[in-house]
């Protein structure tokens, strides 16, 4: 992948967004101050953000496809789906309460999550070929949060902010794939005993091993393989919610249990 | 509390497990006694074991249950090392005669097929570590006077672990739903305790997770291979002579113990 950034650059926008990351504040979208950015220059910055975390101690458990629902797209205002890496401090046992006070605006979505046996690479990896390095799958709900201002974003400074990734919770039971049908799990989202979202697997681009594999595909891009062992959320079935303190949720799922969580 | 002090407890320990006799409580003899302290008394119990030719082959995971960390005050599990003198084979007679004031358990045995070095562990990586799962027994014994324990206590105690069976069958957590499975104890063919893998910790990967995340800070190895006692999912049962216990957890299967002899107390 090419940049058009120059290193100053880069390590400028990288510093605004984990400054609004860690200190949980909202900003102008980058292409405000920067209208020529592209999906590549996205992704230079997030490479130097996930640098700087693990530099920071935190370890990468896996990836995340994000935008990967038409639901999305829309809600989003995007036309393509993006990546964004996932470390072990955004991860939270299930049943927990989630603190919102180092978060902007989260909001929850339910996903289902890959956990690999084999490494997986670009360029033209394929759902036979993410099935194959499957482990099992468990269910996930992912709390996303934008640190732009209203919510409001374009594909690169998405990408630039980590895809909105902010905290995840696995949970339910893990399944092989051959005993579940993958691109047709029901899912009902619950706020506070009431049912606000439903969906079928399906609605991540018809298949969630298509998001993974399309994932492994823009990691190829940038020069990288997806490890065994990794933690892969395929993206939102359902449109994401937003949450506030006091708000429960549980994400129940055709075949993989529940996950439960709550905000304070 | 100094070092002398630390090591002359393990050794009370080690000396009252071999003469079946109780101690009075630690947070009584040190009142100041904090949870580190208690976890190096751990180690120089164990210690004592190793140095008389026990081999270490697992864990033991203990207070994962709310209702216990609430009776104890505390908001997280504990552990205990487990060695082979511990291990009885399913259909073997256990032999009150070695135990003190024992009290059975009904878990999940986990073991895994990868090593887990914490921090940064996660239930998804207990998952992708674990090699199978089996129902089993653990007889929790305690080296303290009349289970006066305060958790600083039970950690110095090896986390109160006496001795363990864990079934023959192996079951793959992939294929049951470990985390909802229900768990009935049955004691001389009545029902009398059932339960559900979310007693643990909310998840028996959670408690693992902790463990593993624990012992990383501890330097302490966490090995392929190594067997977990992942908590309790039953109430403890008081057990004499005669008695028989049998577990089941639902798509995993069963496990069965018997008693015999005298306790000590």
């Amino acid at each position: 992948m090419k940049t058009s950034l120059t290193p100053e650059q880069i390590i400028r926008f990288c510093e605004r967004v984990e400054g609004a990351q860690r200190r949980a504040y909202d900003i102008p979208k980058l292409t405000n101050e920067y209208p020529e950015m592209t999906v590549e220059d996205g992704y230079a910055v997030q490479n130097a953000l996930r640098a700087r975390f693990i530099e920071q101690g935190e370890k990468l458990v896996g990836w995340k496809a994000g935008l990967t629902s038409k639901a999305k797209m829309v809600q989003m205002g995007v036309d393509k789906p993006s990546i964004g890496f996932l470390t072990d401090a955004m991860s939270r046992p299930e049943n927990t309460a989630i603190s919102t006070d180092d978060l902007v605006h989260p909001r929850v979505e339910c996903e289902v999550a890959f956990i690999t046996k084999a490494e997986l690479s670009g360029p033209a990896c394929t759902r036979a070929d993410v099935l194959a390095a499957t482990d099992f799958v468990m269910p996930a709900v992912e709390v996303i949060d934008s640190r732009y201002e209203n919510f409001k974003f374009d594909l690169p400074s998405v990408i630039a902010d980590n895809s909105s990734s902010a905290r995840f919770v696995a949970g339910g039971r893990p399944r092989y794939v051959e005993d579940i049908e993958v691109d047709g799990i029901g899912v009902a989202m619950e706020l506070n005993g009431e049912i606000v979202e439903m969906g079928s697997s399906a609605a991540v681009m018809g298949h969630p091993a298509d998001a993974v594999a399309m994932l492994v595909n823009i990691l190829h891009d940038m020069g990288e393989v997806l490890p065994a062992g990794s933690f892969v959320m395929s993206g939102g079935i359902t449109a994401a919610v937003a949450v506030k303190p006091g708000d429960n949720v549980i994400a129940r799922y055709q075949d993989l249990g529940s996950v439960s969580l709550r905000f304070e | 509390m100094d070092n002398a002090q630390i090591k002359k407890l393990g050794d009370d320990l080690y000396e009252a497990m071999l003469s079946r006799n109780t101690l009075v409580p630690f947070t009584e003899q040190y009142p100041d006694i904090t949870l580190e302290q208690a976890y190096e008394i751990q180690l120089q119990y164990i210690k004592r074991r190793i140095d008389a030719g026990e081999k270490i082959v697992g864990k033991k995971i203990g207070v994962t249950s709310k209702a216990v960390q609430d009776f104890l005050g505390v908001f997280q599990p504990d552990f205990g090392q487990l060695t082979d003198k511990m291990v009885y084979q399913e259909g073997e007679t256990i032999d009150l005669n070695e135990l003190i004031q024992p009290k059975a358990e009904a878990e999940l045995a986990i073991v895994l097929k990868e090593d887990l070095i914490g921090p940064g562990i996660t239930a998804v990586d207990v998952i992708r570590a674990t090699d199978y799962v089996s129902p089993c027994f653990e007889i929790v014994d305690s080296r303290i006077n009349d289970w006066k324990i305060k958790i600083q206590d039970t950690v110095a105690d090896n986390a109160s672990c006496g001795v363990y069976v864990v079934s023959n069958i192996k079951a793959d957590p992939r294929k049951v739903d470990i985390t909802m499975a229900g768990m009935t104890l049955y004691k001389n063919g009545e029902l009398f305790s059932t339960g559900v893998g979310a007693a643990v910790q909310g998840s028996p990967f959670n408690a693992v997770a902790w463990l593993a995340n624990t012992l990383g800070e501890l330097g302490i190895p966490f090995k392929a291979g190594e067997v977990i006692l992942s908590g309790s999912q039953s109430a403890l049962v008081p057990v004499t002579d005669g008695d028989e216990l049998e577990c089941y957890i639902a798509g995993v299967g069963g496990c069965k113990v018997k008693f015999a002899g005298s306790t000590k107390v």
